[in-house]
């Protein structure tokens, strides 16, 4: 038992904080708030592609003789870009909030989805 | 009464310009290591842990401290609207480039052991340094661009 | 050891910087909680994503985050309850299924996996010689990924593209 929960412990514990942001994402109304629950969830997934490549006893992917063991460098390369992808949406979902608050002057959902019914 | 509420004001203001001249000093000493570091990240990206991304995004930092220390105005008169613009797409074009170059000397799009340079390996070396530099301006001038339309107008 | 308390800070900040009403004090919460995930990237040998996550998580996010609190309210209003039962429901329902999920993955840190085992291997074998860079992930970046790269420069660059078209006034500036 204890080593079937040592095994797969972070997992779990990476599920829990996507949870965290995947609930700010469904039921917060500020806008900024939901930016930042997705912000979270980006977090988490990474997470669990980086710890997957991990190896026992494997030191950094950088060339230290042939003899070593690595830790696998794979999900590193597809973390990179997920992570600068992540900021570039981020920074894309920032200038459609400014534009959203220009126009209606609120940034709570539920107050522009009444202006909206009522401009109808 | 008169005499001591302008001998606050003037107090108040000494020290709003005083605070902003350790900030000022601070920042145009700073500035100089801190695009050194980022050039070297870029640079050794391939020796250690670094590459074209990590270092464009700390040179684009530079260029935000100088912007929020100094105002927008004073960091335009530095990197202006069309620089910046300018250079987000040459980076992308350098990448592209050393692609097509790839194909003028015979091999696939972005196969960079084809360059002439003495060795798969040596050509290999050489294109991932062109590229790496190419990301490193695209990332830069585009963190530039995000935060100075970010803020507007001041 | 170390690394159960960084996971726990890394849920107490998480949580923090959801419940918090005033939205400033949830930008610098997630600050701290991009520099804990530097740490926790160190400590699972990823130096490359760390130094990535530090500068961008940590210093470009957060600028980006309070740039745009300069220009929209800064306090979040409360128009729904604090506690919603029907998304806590969702939120739940989803959990269960994913932790239901990860019961088949691999151990952590088992080096017989499908992932460690599959093209790796060759590319840690001939990855010196053939890249000629002594950093196996800049060498997979640029050299044996680099098609993928050069589209992620052309993501950056369209970001920076739309935030212009968005925001820029055509009024005349400096």
């Amino acid at each position: 038992m204890m080593e079937f929960i040592l095994a797969k412990y972070n997992y779990w514990i990476y599920v829990i904080i996507m949870m965290i942001g995947f609930y700010a994402v469904i039921s917060k109304s500020n806008l900024i708030k939901k930016i930042i629950g997705l912000s979270i969830f980006q977090t988490s997934v990474f997470l669990l592609f980086i710890s997957i490549g991990k190896v026992d006893g494997g030191t950094v992917p950088i060339y230290q003789g042939t003899e070593a063991v690595y830790i696998n460098p794979l999900p590193h390369v597809l973390i990179l870009t997920a992570i600068v992808v992540g900021v570039s949406v981020t920074a894309v979902a920032f200038a459609l909030v400014v534009n959203i608050y220009r126009e209606f002057g609120t940034i709570e959902e539920n107050a522009i989805l009444e202006m909206i019914k009522h401009d109808d | 009464m008169a005499n001591k509420e302008t001998d606050n004001d003037l107090s108040a203001l000494d020290h709003e310009k005083q605070s902003n001249i350790i900030r000022k000093t601070l920042v145009t000493k700073l500035i100089a290591f801190i695009q050194l570091y980022a050039i070297y990240i870029i640079i050794f990206g391939e020796l250690g842990p670094g590459g074209g991304f990590q270092g464009g995004v700390i040179l684009g930092s530079s260029i935000i401290i100088y912007i929020l220390i100094f105002g927008l105005e004073d960091g335009r008169k530095r990197i202006s609207q069309k620089t910046s613009d300018l250079f987000s797409s040459t980076g992308a074009l350098i990448y592209a480039g050393v692609g097509l170059l790839a194909i003028f000397f015979g091999g696939h799009f972005l196969q960079y052991g084809a360059f002439p340079l003495g060795g798969s390996d040596v050509a290999n070396h050489y294109g991932i340094m062109a590229v790496e530099i190419g990301i490193g301006i695209t990332v830069a001038a585009t963190m530039i661009i995000l935060f100075c339309e970010m803020i507007g107008r001041d | 050891m170390a690394d159960l308390v960084l996971l726990f800070f890394l849920i107490v900040c998480a949580v923090a910087a959801v419940v918090q009403k005033e939205l400033l004090n949830s930008v610098i919460i997630l600050s701290i909680y991009s520099l804990i995930m530097a740490v926790v990237w160190v400590r699972l040998g990823a130096v490359d994503v760390a130094i990535t996550e530090a500068a961008v998580g940590a210093g470009i996010s957060t600028v980006l985050f309070i740039a745009v609190l300069t220009r929209v309210k800064r306090r979040e209003e409360l128009t729904r309850i604090r506690l919603q039962i029907l998304p806590l429901i969702v939120v739940l329902a989803v959990g269960l299924t994913l932790i239901y999920g990860t019961l088949d993955m691999p151990d952590f840190g088992s080096p017989a996996a499908v992932t460690n085992t599959h093209v790796v291997p060759r590319y840690l074998e001939k990855g010196v010689e053939e890249t000629g860079t002594d950093n196996y992930v800049a060498g997979i970046l640029a050299s044996y990924r680099g098609y993928d790269t050069l589209g992620e420069t052309t993501v950056i660059f369209t970001a920076g593209l739309c935030v212009v078209l968005l925001l820029r006034s055509n009024k005349k500036r400096l």
